[in-house]
């Protein structure tokens, strides 16, 4: 399925990128715009330069993924009991799933206004909007997968005398992570969208968001489009090779293949 | 008894927890102004569905919902189509959009109101451009995933260009496209609810959640919320399982 490097599509994807950034800079330089909305790439690159020389740039997108990760772990510790719960007891379902698909529906990103107002502006709103965005993928994600774990595997494991914490250990818990792995992928995205959507509204003190929204408020798209190139280029970094990494060391190491996920 | 339970269980899951919510309500200790009964943000609701103003600002978000999707469907199914046939606009076309795929398009928001100033038009440009890359990259993997064995034989058969793609391609990668589709959707209503509420826009369901937490009007909040789910809900069970069924289904590519 996946060709190798081939440096005809390299040069072709280098290309592109430079049409975009020539594109941009004949816009920049042609002067229908002042220079503070469309800056040059010369100086998109300085204010980069400058965000990443005093630090500034680290610091915000590290009280960011702080967010993301705190926000994550509290999903995470919600979604797996949840989740196990859901799939191996018939009245657990019966009783959450109706819950889950009211709540599911609504964008995290509409109860913002409610957050602030119940818990005031900063930190803890913007986590509880990434832990709402990012629960309902990984609680279905565990869910679905421990309900895919093979009923032979686990009635084979129970003849042969494991108990429940064994049984969860040994068999459900592999059995379910590629699905898991799949979600936390998902989830990643959700939080990372909520994360900024939450600083964006929330205003926090720290944050990417954060730096965006203030950027607008003094006309400066320079700082605007540096934070947006390190919100890709971190997007990026989490998706291609944080998760996909973490999916062929776990899961291919033990010889399960994970189910195409969304 | 299975039967009574299935569907008692999730009724009584819910009594449960609107008498939890009148319990903290009543002796929670939390204003009411903050923490309003179901009673007040039924009544709420009701005046506001009432007095017409939850049906226009509904509509206006829906409007723009319906206009934004519009144009990532275009720019989607389009893109995607031509980087899954042409080898050259995929390899000049994939960097850029696996590297603007992962930013949130909501950060755009304070971008795009310095460019093209607050209102309608940059909502609706934001919400197309924001979710047309989930559109690009389905389609795109949905031509990809068009067995070769199908086109091979297509062009035995001696399909001509325009045949090819009308009855082959496009139906083989219709699922594909379909689930991007709905992404695409879902992602552009999420967006649109935060959207309306940075970009000032007149009426709409964000502006009404916005404007109301001014006044601590935290039952019209809830109310909204509740509306925004209802919609979220019809948007994804009604409009995409019905458009599935009349196609991809009917011509056996999926399992209903």
């Amino acid at each position: 399925m996946k060709r190798g490097f081939s440096w005809v599509a390299f040069a072709r994807g280098v290309a592109g990128v430079l049409a975009v950034v020539a594109i941009w800079q004949g816009f920049a330089l042609s002067g229908m715009f002042s220079t503070a909305m469309t800056p040059p790439i010369g100086s998109i690159g300085a204010t980069m330069w400058g965000m990443m020389a005093d630090g500034s740039l680290f610091i915000n997108a590290f009280a960011t993924l702080v967010r993301v990760f705190i926000g994550l772990a509290i999903s995470f510790s919600i979604a797996i009991p949840l989740g196990v719960l859901m799939a191996r007891y018939w009245v657990a379902e019966r009783i959450f799933m109706p819950v889950l698909s009211v709540l599911l529906p609504i964008p995290s990103l509409a109860w913002v206004p409610l957050f602030i107002l119940w818990l005031g502006i900063g930190d803890t709103a913007t986590i509880l909007v990434v832990v709402y965005a990012s629960a309902f993928p990984l609680v279905y994600a565990v869910w679905t997968g421990v309900r895919a774990v093979n009923p032979l595997w686990l009635r084979a494991a129970i003849v042969m005398g494991a108990d429940e914490a064994t049984l969860f250990r040994k068999v459900i818990w592999p059995g379910a992570l590629p699905y898991i792995i799949t979600g936390l992928r998902l989830a990643f995205g959700r939080a990372w969208i909520g994360v900024i959507g939450g600083e964006l509204l929330a205003s926090p003190k720290l944050g990417l968001g954060e730096i965006i929204f203030n950027a607008a408020e003094f006309l400066n798209a320079g700082i605007m489009l540096s934070t947006l190139i390190a919100i890709g280029v971190i997007g990026v970094f989490f998706e291609r090779f944080v998760f996909q990494t973490l999916e062929a060391v776990t899961v291919r190491r033990w010889g399960m293949v994970a189910g195409e996920g969304r | 008894m299975r039967r009574a339970l299935s569907f008692g269980l999730p009724l009584a899951t819910f009594a449960v927890i609107a008498a939890a919510w009148e319990a903290v309500v009543n002796y929670g200790g939390f204003p009411p102004k903050l923490v309003p009964g179901l009673g007040t943000i039924a009544e709420a609701f009701v005046r506001l569905a009432g007095n017409g103003i939850l049906l226009q600002a509904a509509l206006a978000t829906l409007y723009r919902l319906g206009a934004g999707f519009l144009i990532a469907a275009v720019i989607g199914v389009v893109v995607g189509i031509a980087m899954g046939r042409r080898q050259w606009v995929e390899d000049t076309l994939l960097p850029i959009v696996t590297f603007l795929y992962p930013i949130p398009g909501l950060a755009y928001a304070p971008l795009f109101v310095l460019w093209f100033g607050l209102g309608d038009f940059p909502t609706i440009l934001l919400v197309g451009v924001a979710s047309s890359f989930t559109v690009i990259i389905n389609t795109w993997k949905g031509v990809k995933a068009v067995k070769p064995i199908w086109l091979r034989a297509a062009e035995v058969m001696g399909a001509r260009d325009r045949d090819m793609f009308r009855r082959v391609v496009l139906p083989g990668a219709l699922p594909y496209i379909l689930i991007g589709l709905r992404l695409g959707l879902a992602q552009a209503w999420r967006i649109l609810i935060a959207v309306e509420m940075l970009m000032s826009v007149q009426r709409g369901l964000g502006w009404l959640i916005f404007g109301a937490q001014t006044f601590l009007n935290t039952d019209v909040m809830l109310a909204t919320i509740a509306v925004i789910g209802a919609i979220g809900m019809v948007l994804e069970r009604e409009v995409f399982a019905r458009i599935e069924r009349y196609t991809i289904v009917r011509w056996g590519m999926v399992a209903a």
